[in-house]
């Protein structure tokens, strides 16, 4: 028996502490990404619902002494044609945006994984049907057949909501089928299917929370996604009808004012592209925690 | 081979045939008489009788699919009521300018991605990869016709190198005019194609035959350009497959920021209009150009990878 | 006895060679302090269950270790060369030409889009800086060589086209093309059925008969090991606990873990007899979580109360039969 060298000694514990730092950045760094995510949509809620005590009332209070008016500190983001303080405008604006993004991204994760968990455990007729519905809708371009059936129901906020709810439930059906699929070939379904439990509980109890990881995952970009569907809606006069403020039907008519009042359609896009951000933040550091991958999903 | 692309074929008649369904529904989805809100004021009893004849209304519906069917076979689509001229041709005619933009688009799109996804996957949790990742996050949440307008109040209204909307006529500015609008969709799509190639990328890096090509003593660079990247540029053409309506959505949007004579731009003042039959046209092209893609897709995939040579 | 041959300078020397990973699960040591000497014409025979730290230490020797670990302590002399001091050229010009590795699994580390003769010939007219012709030449002899039928066809096919066994000896056929002076093959008989193993294990032997080259055979079968190895290494959580010569290792083995290992394989003469075979009490070690002193000592029989103290080292010099347990005599 000998005893190991002092220097060795040194030189493995050295090294050890470098390499342990260098794991823990790693990993500060994913919550970083979750936590300033967080921050930054946490930032944009609170802002739009309390609009009105901090000093900006009504979206559509016209003065038309201060048209067009620059950036300052009276008026952040400057003023519209009419006189219409823009921020304001942006801040009530975000009620619809973020509400719509929530609603249609969680109703349709909620409806796609149901059918895809179903389809998937289930299989048969069922499947057949439920997945010929999903490569149907993914056949289309998803502008497409959003702006068909918004034709169908009527342009506006709710033919907005109904074309992007029968479009994204098809994303989250194929991603919960496939790990369905493989999530009943694992071990502990197999050994809950032999005791006897009924299939309701197998589903709900086992499959779901492990479905749910992913779907969240992808649900952060999906929320992205529709919240930039409804602007673009907007913006082609599909959508939300002037003079009610939306992110997208600002940004339209500030184009007119591109050469004289930049300000108008630039400035409401960078707060639409750090809300953005804050999802698709929120979104990668779910995945390195959760240790889910969903960049194919789409 | 052949075995390979008659199996994929006839996999894809049962989404071609539900596609169709949901084109012909659309007309009759619509809550109300479609020919009353298509006619608007001029809805006339005699004018909805004749238009409901045109339209082929007046028959039962199993006819009117098939005559659907039939006219879409030869691009014939009837009469547009608002253009008053007949909706095969238009089409063709705009399918060209919107093809030109896509193919454009792809272009702009893979110049920023494949070397951005390449770089990144190589420098995986270094600061490279960290600046990259954080550019393709802000360029997915950046709304396409927001940037479309950023580059048109740099690039055309300041510098004044580009129009800012319309299409140029003669090669030169025919490419001039599609260059702001390709740009924009191409910052629209690197993000997902970035991501989905980044991981690609990653999964042949930590490869075996990748470790054992190191082993052999082949140099850094042989084994990223020659057998990394084949491998790679293989998944890449799926995932450009993947992608294609997510591009052509892109587009739609596009065409109508820079007023470009596409299907696009047609689809979305066709809705304007209420020009319905125009709208189940554009449905059906739209739809079966992204089966076909995905159809070409697998073909070309078993073209390039020999282990799906059956 | 073969034992002279240490007393040259060896072909290659690891000295107190370390490895370390951390990630975000923690902090591990695939290899600590790992010593060994390798002569000219010899054959090395590394065993221990997976995960124990052979094929990282394996790795380590071409400058392979994959992120996030690293060398943390340690050298590797080749001829005289330290490996760690090398420069990133002269590791690669060694690389493939004086050191060749095969793997486990042949079928994922063939390239699926290249054909065979394409990855045969890509390594003569890179590492040998032959012409097309003369590279096609000589591929199809060293195919020839491994044992392949006609050749000619074969370098047309893909991997995915060939069996197991065959895509193993192309393998070989891409290792040996340059000559090299030592083999690393890693677990080369694993993922192949039982009858191709003997073959492809014949194959190594006729071609270290011929070549006169060295070997590190790196396997978790005791059986393989014995059968090829001259000298033998025994691995447990990345640390070596006995090694010697084959026949006194294997027939006399010192370590409870190496006693341990044999009493957990089926030895011919005991078919049929009622004589059970003895598995190793306990769970493989977490690596992450090593308990104090010795690594084996939760899952040894004969565990003193000093196992938890004390760190040990072999308790005899190469070559001669050491081992790191010194409760046992």
């Amino acid at each position: 028996m000998t005893w190991i060298k002092e220097s060795y000694h040194r030189t493995i514990s050295e090294a050890i502490k470098r390499l342990r730092g260098r794991a823990k950045s790693e990993r500060r760094w994913s919550s970083m990404t979750l936590w300033l995510g967080v921050a930054i949509v946490g930032i944009m809620i609170i802002l739009s619902l309390s609009a009105g005590w901090i000093g900006f009332e009504n979206p559509n209070e016209q003065d038309l002494n201060a048209t067009l008016l620059r950036p300052s500190i009276e008026h952040p983001f400057g003023t519209d044609e009419l006189g219409r303080d823009i921020f304001t405008r942006i801040l009530h604006g975000a009620r619809i945006d973020l509400s719509f993004g929530l609603i249609t991204t969680y109703a349709s994760l909620i409806v796609g994984m149901l059918l895809g968990a179903l389809a998937g455990y289930f299989g048969g007729a069922f499947d057949t049907i439920v997945m010929r519905a999903v490569d149907t809708v993914i056949s289309f371009p998803y502008i497409v057949l959003i702006l068909a059936i918004a034709s169908v129901v009527g342009a506006g906020l709710f033919g907005a909501y109904i074309g992007v709810l029968a479009v994204s439930w098809a994303l989250y059906a194929r991603l919960s089928r496939g790990e369905m699929l493989v999530l009943r070939e694992m071990q502990y379904m197999m050994a809950a299917d032999t005791l006897g439990f009924p299939v309701r509980r197998i589903i709900f109890k086992h499959a779901i929370p492990n479905l749910l990881r992913s779907n969240l995952v992808f649900s952060m970009s999906d929320i992205v996604l529709n919240i930039l569907t409804l602007a673009a809606l907007s913006y082609l006069g599909l959508g939300v009808r002037p003079p009610t403020a939306e992110w997208g039907s600002i940004i339209a008519q500030g184009q007119k004012y591109l050469r004289t009042a930049w300000w108008i359609s630039t400035l409401p896009g960078i707060v639409v592209v750090f809300v953005g951000v804050g999802f698709a933040l929120i979104g990668d550091g779910l995945a390195d925690k959760l240790g889910e991958d969903v960049t194919g999903a789409f | 081979m052949f075995a390979y692309i008659g199996r994929r074929i006839v996999q894809a008649i049962p989404v071609l045939i539900t596609v169709t369904l949901v084109a012909f529904a659309l007309i009759h989805l619509i809550p109300g008489d479609p020919v009353k809100i298509m006619l608007a004021s001029r809805a006339t009893p005699e004018a909805i009788a004749t238009v409901r004849h045109q339209l082929g209304l007046d028959r039962p519906l199993p006819i009117q699919y098939v005559r659907f069917l039939l006219g879409a076979l030869r691009m014939d689509f009837g009469n547009s009521l608002f253009l008053r001229a007949p909706i095969g041709p238009i089409l063709r005619q705009r399918a060209l300018v919107s093809l030109a933009l896509l193919c454009y688009s792809i272009l702009v799109s893979l110049v920023i991605a494949v070397p951005l996804a390449i770089l990144s996957a190589i420098r995986r949790n270094r600061p490279t990869d960290h600046i990259v990742r954080m550019f393709s996050t802000f360029a997915f949440a950046m709304p396409a016709f927001w940037t479309g307008l950023l580059l048109v109040l740099f690039f055309s209204l300041r510098l004044k190198l580009f129009p800012t909307s319309g299409l140029g006529s003669g090669p030169i500015n025919y490419i001039r005019s599609l260059t702001l609008p390709s740009i924009t969709i191409g910052f629209y799509l690197a993000p997902v194609l970035l991501r989905s190639l980044r991981a690609s990328v990653i999964e042949t890096l930590i490869a075996e035959f990748v470790e054992a090509a190191r082993a052999r003593g082949l140099s850094e660079r042989r084994v990223l350009f020659k057998h990394v990247l084949r491998n790679s540029l293989i998944a890449m053409i799926t995932v450009l497959g993947i992608n294609v309506g997510f591009l052509i959505s892109g587009a739609v949007v596009i065409e109508n920021i820079f007023a470009l004579p596409g299907l696009g731009s047609l689809l979305v003042s066709s809705i304007l209009a209420r020009d319905y039959p125009v709208i189940q046209a554009l449905t059906l092209v739209f739809g079966i150009t992204v089966i076909v893609v995905n159809l070409l897709v697998d073909l070309s995939y078993a073209a390039l990878d020999p282990r799906v040579r059956l | 006895m073969k034992h002279e041959v240490f007393s040259e300078t060896p072909l290659l020397e690891i000295q107190d060679l370390t490895v370390g990973f951390a990630d975000r699960r923690g902090f591990l040591m695939a290899a600590n302090r790992v010593n060994l000497r390798l002569p000219k014409n010899y054959t090395l025979g590394v065993v221990g269950e997976s995960g124990c730290g052979k094929s990282v230490t394996l790795r380590s020797l071409l400058g392979l270790v994959p992120y996030p670990g690293e060398v943390i302590a340690g050298s590797i002399l080749w001829m005289g060369q330290d490996i760690q001091k090398m420069s990133k050229k002269e590791l690669e010009r060694i690389r493939g030409k004086e050191i060749s590795m095969i793997f486990q699994d042949p079928t994922s580390c063939l390239n699926p889009v290249f054909s065979i003769g394409d990855q045969i010939t890509e390594m003569l007219r890179v590492k040998l800086k032959m012409q097309r012709h003369k590279a096609f030449d000589r591929a199809i002899e060293l195919l020839a060589h491994v044992g392949i039928s006609s050749p000619e066809r074969r370098l047309t096919e893909y991997p995915h086209q060939l069996s197991g066994g065959m895509r193993q000896r192309v393998m070989i056929a891409i290792a040996i093309a340059s000559q090299p002076k030592l083999l690393l093959a890693d677990e080369p008989t694993t993922a192949l059925d039982v009858t191709i193993q003997d073959q492809i294990l014949n194959l190594l032997a006729n071609i270290r008969e011929e070549t006169g080259m060295s070997m590190i055979l790196v396997s978790h079968d005791v059986g393989v090991v014995a059968q090829n190895a001259d000298y033998v290494a025994v691995m447990y959580a990345g640390q070596i606990m006995e090694r010697g010569n084959a026949q006194d290792v294997l027939h006399n083995p010192r370590h409870p873990y190496t006693r341990g290992l044999l009493n957990a394989i089926p030895k011919i003469e005991q078919v049929g007899q009622s004589g059970p075979l003895e598995p190793i009490p306990g769970q493989p070690p977490n690596l992450t979580e090593l308990p104090p002193g010795c690594p084996f000592q939760p899952r040894c029989p004969y565990v003193k109360d000093d196992c938890t103290k004390v760190s040990m080292e072999l308790d005899r010099p190469e070559p001669e039969h050491g081992t790191a347990c010194c409760f046992v005599e």
